[in-house]
């Protein structure tokens, strides 16, 4: 059998995959890409995809505010004809306690120092902006206008054709079986059709599914699958609702670029599956929940209902970081916000994979951080 | 000007779109569903669902049965907000 060489072998075909194989490919890495099915098929094109620069951590924030510089004008840059349906309709986390609210006002203190446009607002001051909210019982919020919304699916295959593009091979359907290492170095990957590919670096970025494919080669990722569940409506006439997030239940809602709204709600005791499934719970206790804060939209329709998996991590942070296997490069465990980092993920992979300084000091996203029980805290995870 | 060829129409895209993407080594339905759209909207795919599966048989060369045809998700057909949450008129 004829084993195939790359330069960077990449296995997993979201958002951070499809960012990175870019990235190489602009570079002149020869990149291939394996992804089991479609690109965004897995945890990215299921993403609510909320695009914030409301995190409580310096290192988030930095990142979150480079994704943020990056997305206005990507489909210019990519120029693959598919739309990103990109809008900065703004970002609101609600308050209903005082210790939200104590903990929200730490965070824009911080968001500001680094010049981010967030706010705290008072329930006037929301009211007065959308009159269409129905906040009660709440002490106020923190928001963003330069926050805002993405196309999850369109952007991750958009990634995956400017690399194509490019010269990356990005090999869909094409499931990895297992990674090979030899005397403690990666090898390369063997898919499960049988194809054997070799390069002396390999980046694993396959959310949940990373951590069966890393314990192939010895590898244990503290990455565990945990099933969210969203909805859309159909389209109604467009007013730019900003993404809403309710800290009491966790329910959110926001109107996309089409007119559609999306809803969401973390509902507890949702399995820890890779599996989509579709709870009926999830229908009734979100669309409860969503129209007591939002009540003109109880008339409109339910079209979709979907599920997917975040990639949890003890502390609800990403791992970034080579692992002991010389030459294998992680970076999952988003733990559900890690749509929006495509970005800057595929630009701070790509500056590991190529011997250069990464743009942001990521020591906090280091595997070892769980062995050492010196956690990431990040007090603004959903 | 007005479109010719709505294959589908929840999103109003025509045959031409569809055929672009399928030319540019989109070959699955769930592809296409998500870079034009086609089956996301209130239908999910009633009108367009079965026009391109055969368009990929016929691009692919692959018998009608062998094609993806993507999933179809609930509540299968739309309904009202209220109704969902347990409110009644």
């Amino acid at each position: 059998m004829t084993v195939k060489t790359a330069d960077v072998i990449i296995v997993g075909g979201g958002v951070h995959g499809a960012s990175t194989a870019y990235e190489l490919a602009k570079a002149g890495v020869k990149t291939v890409l394996f992804e089991k099915e479609y690109l965004s098929s897995g945890g990215s094109g299921r993403s609510a995809a909320g695009l914030r620069q409301h995190f409580g951590t310096e290192v988030n924030l930095r990142m979150a505010k480079y994704n943020l510089s990056v997305f206005p004008t990507l489909e210019e840059e990519l120029d693959t004809g598919m739309k990103l349906e990109f809008t900065q309709w703004g970002y609101m986390w609600v308050a209903y306690s005082d210790s939200c609210m104590e903990q929200l006002n730490k965070n824009v203190t911080l968001q500001k120092s680094l010049d981010i446009p967030s706010v705290m607002m008072t329930p006037d001051e929301i009211h007065e902006h959308w009159p269409y909210l129905n906040l009660d019982g709440i002490l106020g919020a923190a928001f963003c206008g330069d926050d805002g919304h993405i196309n999850p699916q369109t952007l991750t295959m958009a990634y995956g054709h400017a690399a194509r593009r490019l010269g990356a091979e990005v090999k869909t359907y094409t499931p990895v079986a297992k990674l090979l290492a030899e005397n403690g170095r990666i090898k390369g990957v063997v898919t499960e059709s049988g194809e054997e590919w070799h390069a002396p670096k390999v980046l694993l970025t396959a959310g949940p599914w990373s951590t069966p494919l890393a314990a192939t080669v010895g590898v244990e990722l503290p990455v565990y699958p945990e099933r969210h569940n969203i909805l859309i409506t159909e389209a109604v006439e467009v007013f730019n609702c900003p993404m809403v997030l309710c800290l009491d239940d966790g329910a959110y809602f926001k109107q996309c670029p089409n007119g559609t709204f999306m809803f969401g709600r973390d509902d507890q005791g949702e399995p820890h599956t890779v599996e989509a499934g579709n709870s009926a719970k999830f229908l009734e206790g979100v669309t409860k929940s969503v129209i007591k804060r939002i009540p003109a939209l109880k008339g409109v329709r339910v079209v979709r209902q979907w599920s997917g998996p975040y990639d949890n991590t003890p502390d609800h942070n990403a791992i970034i970081d080579w692992t002991p296997v010389e030459g294998l490069l992680v970076n999952c465990g988003w733990s559900g916000h890690g749509l929006q980092f495509g970005p800057s993920g595929g630009r701070v992979c790509k500056e590991l994979l190529m011997g250069e300084t990464p743009f942001v000091d990521l020591h906090r996203f280091r595997l070892s951080r769980f062995a050492e029980n010196d956690l990431f805290f990040e007090p603004a995870f959903i | 000007m007005a479109k010719a060829n709505v294959i589908c129409r929840c999103e109003e895209i025509e045959i031409d779109e569809i055929r672009k993407w399928i030319a540019a080594g989109y070959t699955e339905f769930d592809e296409l569903k998500r870079i034009l759209r086609v089956g996301m909207g209130p239908c999910q795919g009633r009108g367009c669902r079965e026009i391109i599966l055969r368009e990929l048989a016929r691009a692919t060369g692959k018998p009608l049965a062998e094609v993806r045809s993507g999933v179809i998700r609930p509540p299968v057909k739309p309904i009202k907000v209220k109704l969902l949450a347990g409110e009644v008129d």
